[in-house]
């Protein structure tokens, strides 16, 4: 298999107050050029510090992270990152926010022109086009988070990463930007790390989904392969077996191998320590 | 029938409306004419205060010809006002073009700001006056001492909201321009300037404020022109009718640089969802 994106033997502690704190422990994943990525795992820090890790907005304590055949040292523009929270600059509206990624990416060598039409074309790609002079405030949170995804795809990453992309908006309209979602991503054929929690989310959308313990010392525990030919139709995906089979495997991983530490499970074993743990790893994030 | 209905409408939107405006103008105005009431009252009990008729009448007198000039000593109420705004705008000018710039290296990186703690710990505190005298030894006349201590009181506050306005940049904002990997010149313009240009309005207000209250201190000690200065020649001349035409006149002032900076604020401010 080729390995598009590398992450090998990776571990990060952070120092917090209390000592080091290990969040990850020996992370090993390869992912394929195209591939659709979901990392899966209870509330806590292993999935976004991953990410992040991928991102290049943390290095790891050990082991190292691979992109296209280099060494990922810092954060950059061929890792596009999607933010929970939209993060688009208030005072830019929607067209000049994705403007500033697609200049930063390819203003050395092309006209303004160009750049615009890029803009533009981006903007098209998550059914914007008619929003582009709006500012953020004027905007739903579903269109925000379009606008968010238009300009990580505007500037063509090698890799698109998204970090609970849908968390915060509502059930309708999650669903219906998950469609927009696999409309784009199977039009560019990128490859997409996704962070969520939500198990519907990442069976619809992933070729994979990978399983995280709980922390501290999350690694990964179970890796499910999706094989879903007709993604598009969530009415006739919500009674397919195969569906209902993969999502009852995920469901099984998270409440009965690593239920949720906030409510019992392994905190009876682990008793306060851990839960104190979980603080510290909030805190850090 | 659709006449008589619109007039039913209209008419209690107009008292509501009228209601309206008397909360709006009818309780300040209502808190005005207290004070003159109890200015009345002590004017009345004490012989050197002047009554709030008779002030207005001097007001009259003096602001029929605002604009005279009878030697340098001896001008209109109006140069006066406009000399002391001069002052103003000048030292407050010279410390936004020094402080504003300041604020951002401040703000921007943390040894420059551990170096500055410090340093603006202890000046801030001290009132400006006291370095009227460094400004005289230093510039040799009254005119740019009185600047300089207007420049010493503005620069902090613009200093100060600046650097806190870039510390409080969202950080979101900020994993915008690293996962970006934007240039410093294009952090600066695209995401810090914005974002900090509320706070830097904000300093600037403060530092107007203080500024206004210091020219009337700095110009009773220097002399020359300038509304302080002409407080204290009225006092010298026991005209204690000037000296209140002169407190309401510092006042009124004041208030409208506040709120022309306020307008700015908001014209400025954009609006977080």
């Amino acid at each position: 298999m080729e390995k598009y994106v590398a992450v090998e033997s990776v571990s990060q502690v952070f120092n917090t107050a209390r000592g080091p704190f290990t969040a990850l422990d020996n992370i090993n994943l390869a992912i394929r050029k195209g591939e659709f990525v979901s990392l899966i795992g209870h509330s806590g820090c292993g999935k976004s510090t991953l990410l992040n890790l991928i991102a290049g907005l943390a290095s790891p304590s050990t082991g190292v992270l691979i992109c296209d055949q280099r060494e990922i040292a810092g954060p950059g523009p061929d890792r596009a990152m999607v933010f929970q929270n939209h993060s688009l600059l208030p005072w830019f509206t929607c067209f000049q926010n994705v403007y500033l990624a697609v200049e930063r990416v390819y203003g050395a060598n092309e006209s303004r022109a160009q750049l615009r039409e890029r803009t533009a074309a981006a903007l098209e790609l998550v059914d914007l086009a008619h929003a582009s002079g709006k500012y953020p405030r004027e905007i739903s949170g579903g269109m925000k988070q379009r606008v968010g995804i238009a300009r990580a795809l505007a500037i063509e990453p090698k890799v698109l990463l998204m970090d609970e992309p849908f968390g915060a908006l509502d059930a309708l309209t999650r669903a219906h930007l998950q469609d927009a979602l696999l409309r784009i991503v199977k039009r560019t054929q990128s490859t997409v790390v996704m962070v969520t929690h939500d198990v519907d989310e990442a069976v619809l959308l992933s070729d994979r989904i990978v399983m995280l313990t709980n922390g501290p010392a999350a690694t990964i525990g179970d890796i499910l392969r999706i094989s879903l030919p007709a993604r598009r139709d969530r009415v006739a995906l919500a009674a397919d077996p195969r569906y209902l089979q993969y999502r009852a495997a995920v469901m099984a991983f998270l409440h009965q191998r690593y239920s949720n530490p906030e409510q019992g499970g392994r905190l009876a074993l682990v008793g306060a320590e851990q839960t104190k743990s979980e603080q510290d790893c909030a805190n850090v994030a | 029938m659709n006449t008589a209905t619109r007039t039913a409408t209209i008419n209690p939107m107009t008292a509501g409306t009228l209601a309206a405006q008397l909360g709006r103008l009818g309780y300040p105005l209502i808190g005005l004419i207290s004070v003159v009431i109890i200015w009345e009252a002590i004017a009345g009990k004490i012989p050197g205060i002047p009554t709030p008729y008779d002030t207005l009448l001097a007001a009259i007198v003096l602001f029929e010809d605002p604009f005279y000039r009878n030697g340098p000593n001896d001008v209109g109420i109006g140069w006066n006002v406009l000399a002391s705004l001069w002052r103003v705008g000048v030292g407050f000018g010279l410390a936004a073009l020094v402080g504003i710039p300041a604020g951002f290296v401040i703000g921007r990186y943390a040894p420059v700001r551990k170096m500055a703690a410090p340093v603006i710990s202890l000046l801030r505190p001290v009132s400006p006056l006291a370095w009227l005298p460094l400004g005289l030894l230093l510039f040799k006349a009254a005119e740019p001492a009185a600047i300089w201590a207007i420049f010493i009181c503005s620069i902090w506050p613009m200093i100060i909201n600046t650097a806190d306005g870039v510390a409080r940049v969202p950080s979101d904002y900020l994993n915008i321009a690293r996962v970006l990997n934007l240039s410093e010149r294009k952090v600066l313009t695209s995401i810090l300037v914005p974002s900090v240009l509320p706070y830097v309005l904000t300093g600037v207000r403060l530092s107007i404020g203080t500024a206004w209250l210091v020219i009337v201190a700095a110009e009773m000690l220097t002399g020359g022109t300038g509304i302080g200065f002409w407080l204290w020649d009225e006092w010298n001349n026991l005209n204690v009718q000037h000296i209140i035409i002169a407190i309401v006149i510092i006042g009124l002032v004041g208030m409208l640089l506040d709120a022309a900076l306020l307008a700015l604020a908001r014209r400025f401010a954009f609006a977080e969802e």
